[in-house]
């Protein structure tokens, strides 16, 4: 272990003298109070720090200690239902210890160390093993196996096992050819954790939103950006996304935002009972917070800090969730750190690495087989959050953003100030994994091709038609293209627009969906037949079964599916009988 | 042991603009409160920006410009921003720094504490969920306030931001409880009318005793308006977790600390960012704003209503961008509504809450509150777009229903948004007005409220029901 010494100090950045032998990335303690820092450059016989804590009151001349580790994050029974600040010290503990204000230099260790998990060995002395195998397992929580891996750079012949029994994360439990294995392991959180093989996803990760699912669907462990505006509901969808996807395992990093809503976070994911596993969600959930009053170079730290805890449990071969609120925030905390070192400033003053470091994060993500025994497969997705200034996509982080991920939710003020919810544009979000999806979705729906075509035209076909409307008038329009209209604002409002607040439809499940789907095509289908019979167009935008489409989405989704295709099936004979009636009724008068 | 030494330095190297480059004396610490002592005996506030082994970089309050540099002096305080607080400074006048200006007896302190407060853990804070009454239609029905949230208002220039501040501060109280409040009033680089009105404001309504000012008027020093919002919300906090008060801080105008802000960041010469303020401005202004809340076990909260002033009234501008990039949610108040004689001139799209939800239906409000607020605005919206297109295409050429929502549009606007200064209307009076514009519409097009809760709100069916 090397001591050096402070020799400048400027906001989060500290320089130290008398560090030769430090290495890049290696952890330091900073200062009488020991503050954690990372090493971020080396010069010489000075090291430049990057602190993950406040620096007031540090001194010219206070001891900084190397520690020969990278930052790495910790593993093992008690990540789930944690709170981790972005270094991951736990906060609920911190809060025991210190209060409810956060002090620094306070050490503790992530999981902790006395408490006792049950481990039931699945491997005998004398088995081969390699990196993955299972070992054993902990019931973590009710819903949540945590199986105990054999550590990465581990293999040979089990020589002892422990039996089933109680054990502290310290404690070990295997010895693998003379080398003691704990069920706590170290992954330094810059380095992505292997895996044998890389696929392409063939289902999706159904979230529950339907313009995601139905319009935009994303792939397993595949990756994902919204971007938008304050206020136009990126963590409103992240947080629904960590409710109500398929995920087993989710991972919410609130970086550089607010502490409210973490608070919020954290209690609703307590109340919350997951449909899934009829238990808490928070019994398959971790928490990073690293707001925006705490120290910012941290923030930097809390992204790949929970994309590594996500890739451990993807390594169990669960599909795990990992969502980012906000990935902006937190190239800003480099562009700060950057500007401190006087980098040369690349586009709105962020490194030349922003693209790189920010493809560093989101390359972690990944339907994956992986390694060990048994054979299993895991993912990872991402979804990231994105805010830009004066929503302007045009800036850096949104753009060096866009040429990473493969699906687009891109949030409108406008659509926003209007209260349509989720604010997704439904014109400039994309998804490139709609073609490999497309199977998976003719298994819940045959006619799914079809009728999202049947969607994304009449939307354009809206577009398109808003500006005539706008010179002429709705009403001066062809028949058909005011058919279009109707349509359109059906599926704009009672297909499109999904209330994350209400209990009954802030989760669509995808036969649901396409239910849904399927009601506005077939009005729309009877309405060209009921025009082309001579109805007139009043008469169709009176019918009552318009208002009982409006309210189909409040179906409650808890609804069991054969009873829920009953109503749907209620309604389809409503819009059938109302038509049929105003076409006889034409034809009666002819 | 330091307190022993000697800690000051007749080593100045440079002055420049409001930095201060100094020779670097032992255990100099970042962050630290420094002295400048002129030769005529005036001493200037300053505090260490850089501290390196040869030099140390002190940015001074009030700018360096007549420094002395051969005659002059500086002391290290060995310690950051500190100001003493206490229970006593209620009914008190402050000036950006904390130091009593209103000529009344010295403050006790009961403690000293830093002005830069401590980040609260977020596994402490409690979701805020009290709902607060401050008898606006627009502000209650549409975009309510709870304890412990952070909520703004970005008005322009001339608009009445402060009059609505004040009849908030006058009206705000939570139904049902008598509980231990206070206001903090936190005047930043406005004029001292601006500051004097809400003064006199308090001390008209009698509630001067509950009110602290700390006023930092537009001639006072720059620099110090980087303090002012932190002492202000020192002073709360102290207030509210020492003394389990219910406190609502009042801040007065953002937009002058920002531009402080930026003039500070010019002076370091850093490298600027958008519009020439400072990369870090986000993570400044919420070391301010995140500083409202309520925390498990205690009683007290901290509310906040920051005011800013729009540049050009421009919402895309760095200032309210940046700020409704932190807080719960803003009330954007509109010119357009203002020139049409509306009070509150409060633009209702672009308002929002985000802490709304926990704060409203059955037993906080009513249990209609969500549905109605979801359908006026969704009801005000497309009238809005109705009445732009009918500018176009005139509006004979609109369908009846489409008639229907541009009456509503405007009554909405003079029936429930405008309402007298010195009018509180009770959520059950906001609830029933917006009931009886509703009825204006097709009961068919009113999709966002629950088929039960028309049947009893309803105008129509309340009246025959009654
Ligand atoms: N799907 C939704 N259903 C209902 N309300 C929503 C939905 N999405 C957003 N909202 C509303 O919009 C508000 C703002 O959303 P949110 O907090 O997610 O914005 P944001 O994009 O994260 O903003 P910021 O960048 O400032 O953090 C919410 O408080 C809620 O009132
Ligand atoms: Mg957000």
């Amino acid at each position: 272990m090397l001591k050096g010494r402070i020799y400048r100090v400027s906001g989060p950045v500290v320089v130290a003298e008398d560090m030769r032998g430090v290495s890049v990335y290696e952890v330091v303690e900073v200062g009488n109070e020991r503050l954690i820092g990372e090493v971020i450059g080396v010069e010489g016989d000075k090291a430049i720090i990057q602190v993950y804590e406040d620096t007031t009151g540090i001194q010219v001349g206070e001891p900084v200690y190397s520690t020969g580790y990278p930052l790495s994050a910790e593993l093992g029974p008690g990540l789930i239902g944690s709170i981790f600040d972005g270094i991951q010290r736990p906060l609920t503990k911190l809060e025991e210890l210190i209060g409810f204000f956060i002090k620094k230099g306070v050490k503790q260790p992530s999981l902790p160390r006395d408490k006792k998990w049950h481990f039931t060995p699945l491997v005998k002395q004398g088995d081969k093993v390699g990196p993955g195998d299972y070992l054993g397992y902990v019931q973590e929580t009710e819903v949540v196996k945590h199986y105990i891996m054999v550590p990465h750079g581990v293999s040979g012949t089990i020589e002892w096992i422990a039996s089933e029994g109680d054990y502290t994360v310290e404690e070990p439990v295997a010895r693998i050819s003379g080398r003691e294995v704990t069920m706590l392991q170290k992954w330094p959180v810059r380095k992505p954790r292997p895996y044998r093989e890389k696929l392409e996803p063939d289902k999706p990760l159904i979230t529950g939103m339907r313009v995601v699912d139905f319009m935009f669907p994303l792939g397993i462990g595949g990756k994902a950006a919204i971007p938008g505006g304050f206020g136009t509901g990126k963590t409103v969808a992240l947080q629904s996304f960590t409710k109500w996807s398929h995920a087993e395992i989710t991972i919410y990093i609130g970086c550089g935002e607010r502490g409210n809503e973490m608070a919020d976070a954290l209690h609703s994911f307590r109340k919350l009972i997951d449909p899934k596993t009829g238990k808490p969600m928070m019994e398959r959930s971790v928490f990073i917070a690293n707001t925006s009053n705490m120290p910012v170079a941290a923030r930097e730290a809390s992204v790949f800090l929970g994309v590594t805890i996500g890739e451990y449990f993807r390594d169990m071969g669960y599909n795990v969730l990992v969502v980012a609120d906000s990935t902006s925030r937190w190239a800003e905390a480099m562009r700060e750190i950057s500007g401190r070192l006087e980098e040369l400033p690349g586009e709105e003053g962020f490194p030349a690495y922003l693209g790189s470091r920010l493809a560093s994060f989101y390359e972690r993500s990944g339907y994956v087989k992986v390694y060990g025994n048994p054979e299993r497969m895991g993912s990872l997705t991402i979804i990231g959050a994105v805010s830009p200034p004066g929503a302007d996509f045009s800036e850096p982080v949104t753009q060096s953003t866009l040429r990473i991920v493969r699906a687009l939710y891109a949030l409108d003020v406008n659509l926003a100030y209007r209260r349509h919810y989720p604010a997704i544009n439904w014109l400039t979000s994309y998804s490139l994994y709609i073609e490999k999806l497309r199977e998976w979705w003719m298994q819940i729906d045959p006619e799914y091709p079809q009728l999202r075509e049947f969607f994304s035209k009449t939307l354009q076909r809206e577009a398109e038609l808003e500006e005539l409307v706008r010179l002429v008038g709705a009403d001066a329009l062809p028949v058909d293209d005011r058919l279009i209209l109707e349509v359109a604002r059906m599926i704009r409002e009672d297909f499109l627009q999904q209330d994350a607040l209400s209990l009954d439809d802030a989760y669509s499940p995808p036969y649901k969906d396409a239910w849904m789907a399927h009601a506005i095509k077939l009005f729309y289908d009877k309405a060209r037949e009921a025009i082309d019979a001579g109805v007139p167009f009043e008469k169709i935008r009176e019918l009552k079964v318009r208002e009982r489409i409006a309210r189909m989405k409040n179906i409650p989704s808890t609804t069991p599916r054969e009873e829920m295709k009953k109503a749907f099936g209620e309604l389809y004979n409503e819009i059938i009988n109302e038509f049929n009636a105003l076409i006889e009724e034409v034809k009666t008068r002819v | 042991m330091s307190s022993l030494l000697v800690r000051e330095t007749h080593k100045l190297l440079r002055a420049q603009g409001s930095l201060l480059f100094v020779e670097t004396i032992p255990g100099v610490k970042y962050g630290e409160i420094i002295e400048v002592e002129l030769p005529s005996g005036e001493v200037k506030l300053g505090q260490v920006i850089d501290a390196s082994k040869t030099m140390t970089v002190i940015q001074v309050f009030g700018g360096v410009s007549d420094v002395d540099l051969k005659r002059s002096k500086v002391r290290f305080r060995g310690e950051t921003l500190k100001i003493p607080v206490s229970i006593d400074v209620l009914g008190r006048i402050l000036d950006g720094l904390g130091r009593p200006i209103d000529k009344g007896p010295p403050i006790i302190p009961e403690e000293y504490r830093d002005i830069n407060g401590e980040p609260l853990n977020p596994a402490s804070r409690l979701p805020p969920s009290e709902f607060i009454e401050t008898g606006i239609s627009a502000i209650d029905g549409l975009f309510s306030i709870v304890r412990g949230q952070k909520l703004p208002i970005f008005s322009g220039s001339g608009l009445p931001h402060n009059r609505v501040a004040a009849q908030i501060v006058r009206q705000a109280r939570v139904r049902g409880k008598e509980e231990k409040f206070a206001v903090v009033f936190a005047a930043i680089g406005v004029p001292y009318d601006d500051a004097m009105f809400f003064i006199d404001n308090f001390r008209k309504t009698g509630g001067l005793e509950h009110v602290v000012a700390v006023i930092n008027t537009a001639d006072a020093p720059v620099i110090e308006r980087i303090a002012t919002p932190r002492v202000a919300l020192t002073i709360a906090e102290h207030l509210a977790w020492s003394h389990d008060m219910n406190v609502l801080v009042v801040m007065t105008d953002m937009t002058f600390y920002c531009e402080a802000l930026r003039e500070l960041s010019a002076a370091r010469e850093e490298v600027p960012g958008r519009r020439g303020y400072p990369g870090y401005m986000y993570t400044d202004l919420a070391t301010i704003y995140e500083r409202a809340g309520k925390v498990a076990g205690r009683k007290g909260s901290v509310t906040q209503m920051p005011i800013l002033t729009m540049p050009d009234d421009d919402i895309t501008h760095p200032i309210p961008d940046l700020t409704g990039y932190i807080t719960e949610g803003q009330i954007v108040f509109s010119r357009t509504m203002w020139l049409k004689g509306i009070y509150p001139p409060i633009d209702p799209l672009m308002s929002l809450s985000r802490l709304m939800k926990d704060g409203i239906g059955p037993g906080k409000t009513r249990e209609d509150h969500h549905g109605v607020f979801m359908q006026l605005i969704s009801s005000y919206a497309e009238g809005v777009r109705l009445r732009e297109l009918s500018v176009i295409v005139g509006t004979e050429s609109l369908t009846p229903r489409d008639r229907k929502y541009l009456e509503f549009a405007d009554r909405f606007e003079r029936e429930f948004i405008n309402q007298g200064e010195y009018e509180r209307r009770t959520i059950e009076e906001t609830l029933d007005r917006a009931w009886n514009l509703l009825a204006i519409l097709p009961e068919e097009e009113l999709k966002k409220v629950k088929p039960e809760h028309i049947k009893k709100y309803h105008p129509k069916y309340k009246s025959l029901s009654s």
